[in-house]
């Protein structure tokens, strides 16, 4: 008789905080809100704060100045430049993205040998550090080296160097390549979950009603798909949006700024030059555009949805 | 002619890419050496246990599978090589695979369109579809909005417009709750019979085989064991398999020498109720009993007829011998309601007679 | 079209002629698969292969515009690739790189695994919400936050260290892995854990037992994936740390192999193939589990 109550206090016992699933919930949770809100929200809104203040890399103290550096940027014709560059940049590289991150798509979904080693070479762009493989990029447009215009004046194309990254035009050409280099792979296999996804009973029906390759990829898969095209695109989007690496390896910015994006000249400016608070401006200038391509990532993720 | 029939097929899942880790010594023979044929008009249906490759057979049919070996004819022509859509076949999958994103119409004209039929007679013919299906009030839905029942309906439409040689009907009866099920198979047939289109219809569900079928061909490891019609498949089974598949309980099969002797449970009567003269009698020690809707089943083991082996005897509402649990009763089977077999091999062999016919 | 008569309707004739047809038909799309397949990787890989062979050259033959890039016009030399290794703090890069790695995916696992759980499990009104404010996060770009963020790396006197990165590279890679997991352990039945329950586990323990065996698969696939966008970062990493013995590959190399305006090229392409082959190849094996994982986590959120 003396076992019983035993019994019920250590059922009792084991009856706390582990089962109690509220208290879990929050519990599993709160570690991640925790870091997150330190690490991302605190900094989000230091980074407000900056852009009202004097703060420079010399002289880290604090003075709140109000929107001057805003009106000063604004008077700077190389933020306009900048803000002109990254929608170029932006706009240009996600629709190759999204063309060629299709076709990869449909490329790597078919059934073929040596398939393994194919999708790992597709795979490198993306996995290799950005950096990197930028570098390498910065090789083969080299004005004098470039085996890129070696081959063009081989093939009669052009008879003197293009030199790539010497150029306006053909400098933010080559920084649109080689972001949608990169990260086409990303799109190709975001895309590929997609196509994966689609029951093989609805091509297969497709197919008995006499549907060809091109009429099951334009009222099939593709409207099947879209919601997953627009997050590949989207994503594609936010990380060119965003990113500085490729033109910062790549150009510098230059020439004379016609390669300079949002991102990259908030690194000049707050880094290289110092001035914390106009880089943080710079960078608040992201925010907005961001947001909104967010929301659109997330109605696009809504209609993922099983109907 | 026949619309469709297949030759020696052999189908073998180990060429293919996404199968090439499994070992050579591994590959799956889906289909092993199937030869049927369907006459204009007939309905055929593939019984078997899932894995038996039924689903193999329609899809090589269909043209979505290459056949390994053997041809498959339809309209008394090689199609082998051909796809899908060239082959004058419609389909309707288990989950009737209709388009999600279009409206009912646009799924009933999907075939048109790729056939590059005009704007006006499209129109027409799916409404002339939707008018025999009675889905009319459903054209400007998208398939999430049907039931399951709706669903099949406009699944059958989009086969109908094709105006096809052959239907292939893969299980489509599968993903109904039961209720819904009786009436679908009915609807199945009623429509079969006003269009009168060869139909091939899969599936592992004996009561749909036995209501539907003209004919039944049952398969297993990719053969097919027998076909025939529903009477001769139940009455006469080529082998041990189709024997006990066939039957709900399946035929009892007694080990007597080098053969199986084989009866069905509702040939297994009391004794007194068999009419004498013709008929084998043997003692069934009862074990337990069920009543399932008026009849009841008796489980027990015969012993005099062979080995003594365990039986199962379904008697009918009509016979009311009183039989209870742990004695041991005649019961007696009519001499030609018995079936034999090769013990070995399974397969029918020559009826004997078996001295203790009285 | 030829369609609308099937070979019900047909001569045998013609039927031949359409097997004959659709044969070559069959060619052409497996020529075409391969010969697709073959210029994707070509377009992707090929700066890879001219890397790795630009890593072999001579002097003579490299800074030579007329040479063919594609082939050794000297003989192939391994000078470079060894200076890389002896006379450049590359594998030192290397090494920080690994070890940054390694704990960023140890930090992410221990707050994204409870994280996913919770929102993936323990339905409260808020999960999805909260899911979603985890997926938005993933979205704010280190662009918009290295300005302040160095201004915090300063004050916790984490400049030029690795622990600088260890500390802030989670906040790219837990967003990303929560979304992932929460996929991947949605496809674990419930049953399996409520009969963990039913056998005396907490669900708490339920969760460590049961479930975290299941997902295994998972979570190797968000480890290879965090590490490979900890090793590609760029942007903190040149923002917080620049003493060199501290640096990691991805911007090591592009920094330190460039004295001024000499490039070490055949070095910069050797330490680039270097890199990339692994981490590709590593990604390569986990590709399925991570495509599954993206689509489970993106129709369920």
């Amino acid at each position: 008789m003396t076992a019983a109550p035993a019994v019920r206090r250590r059922a009792r016992t084991r009856a706390g905080l582990a089962d109690r699933d509220g208290f879990l919930a929050w519990a599993l949770l709160l570690p991640s809100v925790v870091y997150i809100v330190a690490l991302v929200g605190v900094p989000f809104l230091l980074a407000v704060a900056f852009a009202f203040s004097d703060v420079t890399t010399g002289d880290p103290s604090f003075d709140f100045v109000g929107f001057r550096n805003f009106t000063e940027i604004f008077h700077d014709g190389v933020f306009w430049r900048a803000l002109v560059n990254t929608l170029v940049f932006t706009g240009a590289s996600m629709v190759l993205i999204v063309v060629f991150g299709k076709i990869l798509a449909n490329v790597l979904v078919a059934d073929f040998h040596g398939k393994w080693f194919v999708r790992f070479l597709v795979l490198l762009p993306w996995t290799t550090p950005v950096a990197l493989s930028t570098i390498s990029w910065l090789w083969f447009l080299d004005s004098i080296y470039s085996p890129v215009d070696w081959v063009l004046r081989h093939a009669g194309l052009i008879s003197g160097n293009v030199v790539w990254l010497g150029r306006p035009w053909t400098a933010m050409g080559s920084v649109v390549a080689v972001q949608a280099w990169r990260l086409t792979p990303l799109a190709a296999v975001i895309m590929m979950a997609g196509l994966v996804a689609i029951p093989r009973d609805i091509d297969e029906a497709a197919r008995i009603d006499g549907a060809g390759f091109w009429r099951r990829m334009f009222e099939v898969t593709i409207p099947l798909t879209l919601p997953v095209i627009a997050v590949a695109g989207l994503f594609g989007a936010i990380m060119t949006f965003t990113d500085m690496t490729v033109p910062y390896v790549l150009t510098r910015g230059g020439p004379t700024h016609s390669t300079d994006v949002l991102a990259s000249w908030a690194y000049f400016r707050g880094i290289e030059g110092g001035d914390v608070g106009q880089g943080a401006a710079i960078a608040l200038f992201l925010f907005p555009l961001l947001l909104a391509g967010a929301v659109a990532i997330l109605r696009a993720v809504r209609r993922l949805e099983p109907q | 002619m026949n619309t469709v029939e297949v030759k020696g097929l052999v189908k073998t899942f180990d060429g293919h890419v996404r199968a090439r880790r499994r070992r050579r010594g591994d590959a799956v023979r889906a289909l092993d050496g199937v030869d049927l044929a369907a006459e204009p008009g007939e309905y055929l249906v593939l019984l078997g246990p899932s894995g038996c490759g039924k689903t193999t057979l329609l899809r090589t049919i269909a043209g979505l599978e290459q056949p390994t070996e053997g041809e498959v004819l339809i309209g008394g022509n090689v199609v082998n090589g051909l796809p899908p859509r060239v082959r004058q076949i419609a389909m309707v999958f288990q989950s009737y695979a209709l388009y999600p994103h279009k409206t009912v119409r646009d799924n009933i004209v999907f075939p048109l369109r790729a056939e590059r039929m005009d704007k006006a007679e499209r129109a027409e013919k799916a409404r002339w579809a939707a008018e025999l299906l009675e889905i009319e009030p459903l054209l400007r839905r998208k398939p999430r909005q049907l039931s399951g029942g709706e669903r099949q309906r406009v699944a059958l439409a989009r086969a109908l417009v094709r105006d096809p040689a052959v239907f292939l009907l893969d299980e489509p009866l599968s993903n109904l709750d039961a209720k819904m099920r009786a009436t679908a198979r009915d609807e199945l047939k009623r429509f079969q019979e006003r269009v009168g289109t060869t139909t091939i219809y899969v599936t592992h569900d004996q009561a749909e085989a036995m209501g539907l079928g003209d004919r039944i061909a049952v398969l297993e490891h990719g053969r097919v064991r027998q076909a025939g019609t529903p009477q001769e498949v139940y009455d006469d089974p080529a082998d041990t398999f189709v024997a006990t598949f066939i039957g709900s309980p399946p035929m009892n099969l007694v080990k007597r020498g080098d053969r199986l002797v084989g009866f069905r449970p509702e040939h297994l009567l009391p004794a007194e109720v068999v009419p004498a003269g013709r008929r084998v009698t043997m003692p069934l020690s009862v074990e337990r009993m069920e009543y399932l809707s008026g009849d009841r089943h008796v489980y027990g083991t015969v012993t005099g007829l062979g080995e003594d082996t365990r039986v199962i005897a379904r008697l009918p509402a009509t016979v009311v011998t009183p039989i209870a649990a742990g004695e041991t009763h005649a019961f007696a089977v009519e001499a030609e309601r018995l079936r034999f077999f090769d013990a070995a091999e399974g397969v029918r062999a020559e009826p004997e007679t078996i001295g203790g016919a009285r | 079209m030829t369609a609308a008569a099937g070979p019900a309707r047909r001569g045998a004739r013609e039927v031949e002629r359409l097997r004959r047809h659709y044969a070559l038909r069959h060619v052409a799309a497996r020529c075409g698969v391969y010969g697709a397949a073959v210029l994707a990787a070509l377009v992707c890989a090929l700066p890879f292969l001219w890397s790795l062979v630009s890593a072999f050259k001579q002097n003579q033959d490299l800074y030579d515009p007329d040479s063919n890039p594609f082939f050794f016009n000297k003989p192939a030399t391994p000078d470079h690739v060894t200076f890389l290794f002896t006379d450049t703090p590359f594998l030192t890069f290397v090494a920080n790189t690994l070890i940054v790695g390694a704990l960023v995916v140890v930090i992410t696992l221990l707050l994204a695994l409870p994280a996913a759980y919770s929102l993936a499990r323990l339905d409260r009104p808020w999960g999805t919400p909260m899911g979603i404010g985890i997926f938005m996060v993933y979205l704010v770009p280190p662009s918009l936050l290295f300005l302040s963020l160095t201004r915090v790396v300063v004050w916790l006197h984490l400049e030029d260290s690795l622990w600088s990165m260890i500390v802030v590279y989670p906040t790219i890679t837990v967003p990303v892995s929560v979304w992932l997991l929460i996929g991947f352990l949605r496809a674990v039945p419930k049953d399996v854990e409520e009969q963990a329950m039913v056998d005396g586990y907490s669900r708490l323990g339920a969760f460590l037992r049961a479930v975290l065996p299941l997902v295994f698969p998972g979570i190797v696939a968000v480890v290879v994936f965090s590490f490979t966008l900890t090793a590609s970062e760029f942007v903190y990493a040149l923002a917080f740390v620049s003493a060199s013995p501290q640096m990691v590959v991805s911007t090591g190399v592009p920094t330190q192999l460039v004295r001024g305006d000499v490039f070490f090229w055949q070095s910069l392409q050797a330490a680039t193939v270097i890199t990339a082959v692994p981490i590709a190849f590593l990604f390569n094996l986990f590709l399925d589990r991570f495509v599954t994982g993206f689509t489970m986590g993106a129709v369920k959120t």
